[in-house]
């Protein structure tokens, strides 16, 4: 009977193993946390000792240049917001085709999907930018990068989508039909539901990729982040300064969506009430 | 109901029921004068590829009646119930159920009609799987009052005062707000039977309820399913439960190998089987 952790065994003399494990395990935790935080000082410090041996810093001239640099960071979120907004619509399209027993729509699906993937990114750019003025088509560099990116990040999420409309178990489906529901109404009230869940991280992900590959579209003239910090460094050859700036704000913006991201899934987890946890 | 109180083919085919019923069909059934099938399967065949699952079953059910169909796993019995309400489309036969009949042709292309018809064939029947398959992103109640809602278009009020009374049924009205992931197996089925009920079908058709409960759960699931039973549901059980098919069921379809080479009253088929292969496999449960 002294089995528990109480105070038979320390009656006894033997110390308190439960309570000598606990203790023990807290403070590795603590100097395994000091030593990562360590690391991250460390690199952290090595760069910025860099930067302040290989160039010296003008004042003035960061002061003039961080807020038109930021200024851009707008301009990015707008792009990217507009974009992942094209590509969900364009991967719902798209992951129904491919799942679709229409070989019309099967064929027109994959073909996408394997275009788009099958080529770079910088190229359907350039494609739309520069390309589709020769048949005619002449729109907005701003249009036009979102577009390209929308038509792109599409095909990649209309596999994630895909796989996420085939991860709802079939059970799922056949209750539903059994109960008389139609394909469409199986798919819309059943199905997508559960797809959705599945698939948010994925598109959180996706998101945050976005931010970044959004700079492709500086080279079309979009005056984004990267196109900002590339325009203010360049005439009096600071690009250096004006680099670092931008990546840091990336940088910033890509934690502060992580975060997010993070808050929404665990929201998502509550609300599934203990999902899978009482059998 | 006492199922055997019309006991055999012979007496139901005296009397004035002779016009409805075939006999040789049939033997057994509990038929009141007069009484029309409220399920016929007529000559269901079933090919998985080259493998010939289902030879040829057929089935006449009367209202009120409880069937369970035994067999030995991979004999077919769950693609015979699954063929019902066509998940398993049949490669050749007919289902009727009540009113609406539909007649297998999984060569010609599924057209609007007759996806139509398998969707009326299917409200005609309420399932209940193994595996629950409750909807998880739906709370209890929304389990229950979806498909009548959104498929027969009934009120949400009046679907929700029907989805509760058959929650009391099954005992588990404390339970209309949790989500499906918050309750036992035991629960989970019973919820999946209220769901079924709700759209208040002809018949019940229930795939090996029990299969996937831990043991000390059954006995709630099955104390259900006899209480529908006997208060004279219309239901087909594919089942392993001996106890079920001794205490609720009317009639026993003996399945071997896509075949039902036995049909009979319960007491009869359970306590005295004409075929070898029954006999076979009921031996293996006189012991227990």
């Amino acid at each position: 009977m002294s089995f528990g952790s109480g105070g038979a065994p320390a009656a006894q003399g033997l110390p308190d193993l439960g309570a000598l494990i606990t203790t023990n395990q807290r403070t590795r935790a603590v100097a395994w946390r000091a030593q990562f935080m360590l690391v991250w000082l460390i690199i952290l410090s090595g760069l910025v000792a860099f930067i302040l041996f290989t160039i010296k810093l003008d004042a003035q001239f960061l002061v003039k240049v961080i807020p038109f640099i930021i200024g851009g960071a707008g301009m990015t979120i707008l792009v990217s917001f507009f974009s992942i907004a094209m590509a969900i619509i364009l991967a719902s399209l798209g992951a129904l085709g491919r799942l679709s027993r229409n070989p019309i729509a099967n064929g027109v699906a994959s073909f996408y999907v394997s275009l788009v993937r099958g080529t770079p990114l910088l190229l359907q750019i350039y494609f739309i930018y520069l390309a589709l003025p020769q048949a005619g088509i002449v729109l907005p560099e701003l249009i036009c990068g979102i577009i390209a990116l929308g038509f792109n990040y599409g095909a990649y999420m209309t596999e994630i989508f895909r796989a996420g409309i085939q991860a709802v178990p079939s059970g799922q489906t056949e209750a539903a039909e059994s109960l008389g529901m139609s394909g469409r109404t199986t798919f819309m009230r059943i199905i997508a539901p559960q797809a959705f869940r599945i698939v948010t991280p994925a598109i959180g992900n996706d998101f945050i990729a976005m931010l970044k590959d959004s700079s492709l579209v500086s080279a079309i003239g979009v005056q984004e982040l990267l196109w900002k910090a590339q325009a203010a460094g360049r005439p009096t050859y600071q690009s250096m300064q004006t680099l670092i700036v931008a990546a840091l704000v990336y940088w910033l913006m890509t934690l502060a969506f992580s975060y997010f991201q993070g808050r929404l899934e665990r929201g998502m987890a509550s609300a599934d009430r203990g999902k899978g946890s009482v059998q | 109901m006492q199922p055997n109180t019309l006991s055999g083919a012979k007496s139901t085919a005296t009397g004035d029921l002779v016009h409805v019923i075939h006999p040789a069909e049939v033997p057994g059934a509990l038929v009141k004068p007069g009484a029309e099938p409220i399920l016929k399967a007529t000559a269901i065949q079933k090919y998985f590829g080259a493998n010939h699952v289902l030879k040829g079953c057929s089935m006449t059910v009367y209202p009120g009646e409880t069937i369970t169909i035994l067999g030995r796993s991979g004999s077919g019995k769950s693609t015979f119930l699954r063929c019902l309400n066509f998940l398993e489309e049949p490669s050749a036969g007919v289902v009727e159920i009540h009113d609406k009949r539909v007649i297998s042709n999984p060569l010609a292309p599924r057209s609007k009609a007759v996806q139509e018809d398998i969707r009326q064939l299917r409200l005609r029947a309420g399932m209940v799987f193994q595996e629950f398959n409750l909807f998880p992103h739906l709370s209890v109640i929304r389990n229950l009052i979806e498909a009548p809602v959104h498929v027969k278009h009934v009120p949400v009020a009046e679907a929700t005062e029907i989805a509760e009374s058959y929650l009391e049924k099954v005992g588990l009205i404390e339970k209309r707000n949790e989500f499906p992931a918050r309750l036992s197996g035991g629960q989970r089925q019973r919820v999946a039977i209220a769901r079924a009920l709700t759209m208040q079908p002809d018949v019940m058709l229930f795939d090996e309820p029990t299969s996937a409960l831990d043991p000390s759960l059954v006995g709630e699931v099955l104390k259900v399913m006899e209480s529908l039973a006997h208060e004279g549901r219309t239901m087909i059980v594919v089942t392993h439960e001996m106890s079920f098919a001794k205490e609720a069921a009317d009639r026993v379809y003996y399945m071997d190998e896509g075949e039902f080479v036995e049909v009979g009253p319960s007491e009869q088929v359970l306590g005295d089987p004409h075929d070898e292969r029954t006999r076979k496999f009921l031996s293996r449960f006189l012991n227990v």
